[in-house]
């Protein structure tokens, strides 16, 4: 059964300046509203509020059989909330942190991807999985991972990742909403950065990626926590007269494409940025598929900014790691060489 | 201990501990216990004796009618039949593979039966059995095995799941329905609904299956578990996945086990009874182990001859639990030869039906491989299978050209 559509405006209130983590919450308060199907669950998201406090105040106001302070197991969170999309709930699982949900990839891949297939479309999987990912916060091991392409290369499974106040709180409605799985992979690095949002102006659908700044010198294409540094080196871009079209991806699973394969049809060149490792990874199949498509309006290879082929390293050396503002422009300057 | 007892954890601290634990067992005497046969588990409840006598039990007796008990034994001959139908359309290539049950039908039986309508299955592979009993024909089972699809059957409205071949996995997904059937307020009463999830003896050492323990005490789902330890896990006997008897492992949950003889169609049926009526109260979960015995291969590409000894198979086709309900139906008089005949006759009907159905089962077309994958299609697959009857198409083509790939 499909979940009550969005209604749209959800709030009474007007526009006001939040962040990330505000957003979020308040997508996830609407949904509860909206749909007594819909279930929060997960460890320490009831008194707590989550680690990072995005559930805070939805056990007080829904109640322990709404927000489900969970036992401290990944693969019973997933495995539960699949039982639970049988009976005809729609749960939301918080897994703390990226580096954490391999416990639960087990039930993630071999269940909860399948059985929509499995039974011939006889049972919807409406599970949303949040997953606060990638680094620079100067974490402990296991705290900084972005696994995204794993679950990208799964049939069955929708991957999306914000990267905004706005689409923090649409999108999180929509994956809700939607019948099929969907792994929201939350940027913690940017959950307190703010931007006005207005409930009242609607949403942009679910699985689009958007041009989120206009240029005509080199498109770049990134997601969750990247498109902040790529419209930064945009801005740096510009002081040196060299516009950069930007574009959040949002969308990794399935990928829509027509905004890159356009953008790059007009610039000739793409440079693609993730903090995750490149090799056989989402900006992999990007790559592979704008060389189809745009073969003969290419300047340039594609080239990339992206995590180095390695487990994600002590803190002290995630400066490195990670794109920054000046690796991305680097990869710039090289598109621009050919 | 009583059944009610086994609802309260604490009260089994007031007995103090199990005489077994308080006696601080040798590690030889705790794998003697495991390999206990069913006569020898002192806590195994038994209402037939594998020589087809009905005993009582101060906790789970049950009164079954003469026509139940006839039924009873109709289904462990049938869904049998159906297994070894199953094993030779292997064996003539009609099937991949088979998983079969054999030796387990009254453990199958007795849970199968002991389920209400309103109540929700969730089985392992081997659950024939169970299928049985909740209408699934055993021609749906086919596809799985043939390789046509991944269970046919609706298991929203059948209240039985698909086939589960991750070990464990099942479990979970079990106890987040059993949850829900809580939230949905159908817990409580007697007419309320509760869930039974199936698993073997290999499954308790998997993680999930530990976590669904924990998470239906916590949430006091109303879930049984229904572990058939038929002793072998593939290769891997029984002591290789525990040193204490599983369903003592409950009491570490805080929750009710019991050892049923899983050979006696009976004793399964009363103990999965009084289990699911726990859970309808609102007393779950529970942990049933059903002790058996798989008397024939893991599958049909496996090789039992490798690991286990032809002595252990003889002594426990003694306990076959269809040889012990007739032998009960014919020393009381509750069956005469007609009905014999009558079973056996609709046993080879059922054979002839499973044959002819898998003979004739279509080949599923190409566009199965991307329909249904998603509730919301994507563009990327309706493309791949536009692609992909496309270049089909082409050797269609091709061949009424009388081309040669
Ligand atoms: C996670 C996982 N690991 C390994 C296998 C391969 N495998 C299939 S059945 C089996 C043994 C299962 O034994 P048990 O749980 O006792 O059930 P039984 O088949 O005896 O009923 C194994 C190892 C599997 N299906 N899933």
């Amino acid at each position: 059964m499909a979940a009550p559509a969005l209604e749209r405006p959800t709030t009474t209130a007007g526009a006001q300046t939040i962040t990330i983590a505000k957003a979020l919450n308040m997508g996830l308060r609407a949904s509860l509203e909206r749909d007594p199907k819909v279930l929060v669950m997960g460890e320490d998201v009831g008194k707590l509020g989550g680690v990072f406090r995005i559930t805070d105040g939805l056990q007080k106001d829904f109640g322990e059989h709404r927000v489900l302070d969970t036992p401290l197991a990944e693969s019973g969170i997933i495995g539960t909330a699949i039982g639970l999309a049988i009976r005809g709930y729609r749960p939301v699982c918080e897994i703390q942190f990226d580096g954490f949900i391999f416990p639960g990839f087990d039930q993630i891949v071999s269940q909860l991807a399948k059985l929509h297939f499995r039974s011939q479309g006889k049972l919807k999987m409406p599970v949303v999985v949040r997953v606060p990912f990638g680094g620079g916060i100067g974490a402990v091991e296991h705290h900084s991972e972005s696994p995204e392409s794993l679950f990208a290369h799964v049939g069955g499974l929708k991957v999306v990742s914000c990267s905004n106040p706005v689409d923090a709180y649409w999108m999180l409605q929509q994956a809700i909403e939607c019948d099929d799985p969907v792994l929201f992979f939350e940027p913690k690095r940017r959950y307190y950065e703010k931007a006005e949002l207005d409930p009242g102006t609607p949403p942009v659908p679910l699985f689009t990626s958007r041009v989120v700044r206009a240029g005509s010198a080199v498109t770049v294409a990134a997601y969750g926590p990247m498109v902040r540094t790529c419209l930064d080196a945009a801005t740096a871009a510009a002081e040196d007269g060299l516009e950069l079209e930007v574009i959040d991806l949002r969308t990794l699973s399935p990928l829509d494409l027509d905004p890159v394969f356009d953008s790059v049809r007009r610039t000739g060149r793409l440079v693609l940025v993730s903090e995750a490792p490149g090799e056989a990874s989402v900006t992999s199949e990007i790559a592979t598929r704008v060389q189809q498509e745009c073969f003969y309006s290419l300047e340039a290879p594609v080239l990339r900014a992206t995590g180095f082929d390695t487990p994600y390293p002590p803190s002290k050396l995630e400066e490195g790691y990670l794109p920054d503002l000046d690796r991305v422009l680097d990869a710039v300057d090289r598109s621009l060489t050919y | 201990m009583s059944p009610e007892q086994w609802t309260r954890p604490e009260a089994e601290g007031a007995d103090g501990p199990p005489a077994a634990i308080a006696a601080k067992p040798t590690r030889e005497q705790v794998i003697a216990g495991l390999r206990a046969t069913s006569e020898g588990g002192a806590d195994l409840v038994q209402l037939l004796t594998p020589e087809g006598q009905r005993v009582t039990h101060p906790d789970f007796d049950i009164g079954v009618s003469d026509a139940q008990l006839r039924d009873l034994y109709r289904d462990m001959v049938l869904v049998r039949r159906a297994d070894r139908e199953g094993n030779a359309l292997q064996r003539q290539g009609q099937l991949g593979i088979w998983v079969p049950l054999l030796g387990q039908e009254a453990a199958q039986i007795g849970a199968g039966r002991a389920m209400q309508p309103q109540d929700m299955a969730f089985p392992s592979y081997r659950e024939h059995g169970v299928a049985w009993c909740r209408g699934i024909d055993p021609t749906e089972l086919l596809g799985i095995f043939r390789g046509t699809d991944h269970g046919s059957w609706d298991p929203n409205s059948m209240r039985f799941h698909l086939y589960t071949i991750v070990i464990g996995n099942q479990c979970l997904n079990a106890t987040g329905y059993a949850m829900g059937q809580r939230f949905d307020g159908k817990v409580g009463d007697p007419n309320g609904e509760a869930t039974m999830v199936f698993f073997g003896d290999g499954a308790t050492s998997q993680g999930d299956v530990h976590e669904a323990m924990v998470w239906s005490a916590v949430y006091d789902a109303p879930v049984v578990f229904f572990c058939q330890n038929n002793q072998w896990a593939i290769s891997e006997p029984i002591e290789r996945q525990t040193r204490v008897p599983l369903y003592r492992r409950a009491s570490g949950y805080g929750f009710p086990g019991i050892r049923v003889d899983g050979n006696d169609v009976l004793a399964s049926l009363a103990v999965t009874k009084w289990a699911l009526d726990e859970c309808r109260q609102g007393n779950g979960p529970v942990l049933i182990e059903a002790f058996t015995y798989r008397m024939d291969a893991h599958t049909t590409s496996d090789d039992p001859t490798r690991y286990r000894l032809a002595d252990e198979q003889e002594a426990w086709k003694l306990k076959d639990p269809i040889e012990r309900l007739r032998v009960h139906l014919v020393r009381e008089q509750i069956a005469d030869q007609g009905f014999f005949d009558g079973v056996d006759a609709g046993a080879d009907e059922l054979a002839a039906r499973l044959r002819d159905f898998c003979f004739n089962m279509p080949e599923p077309p190409p566009e199965r491989m991307f329909s249904e994958v998603y509730a919301e299609d994507t563009r990327q697959l309706a493309a791949q299978r536009e692609d992909y009857l496309k270049y089909l198409a082409g050797f269609a083509d091709d061949a009424m050209a009388g081309g040669v790939r």
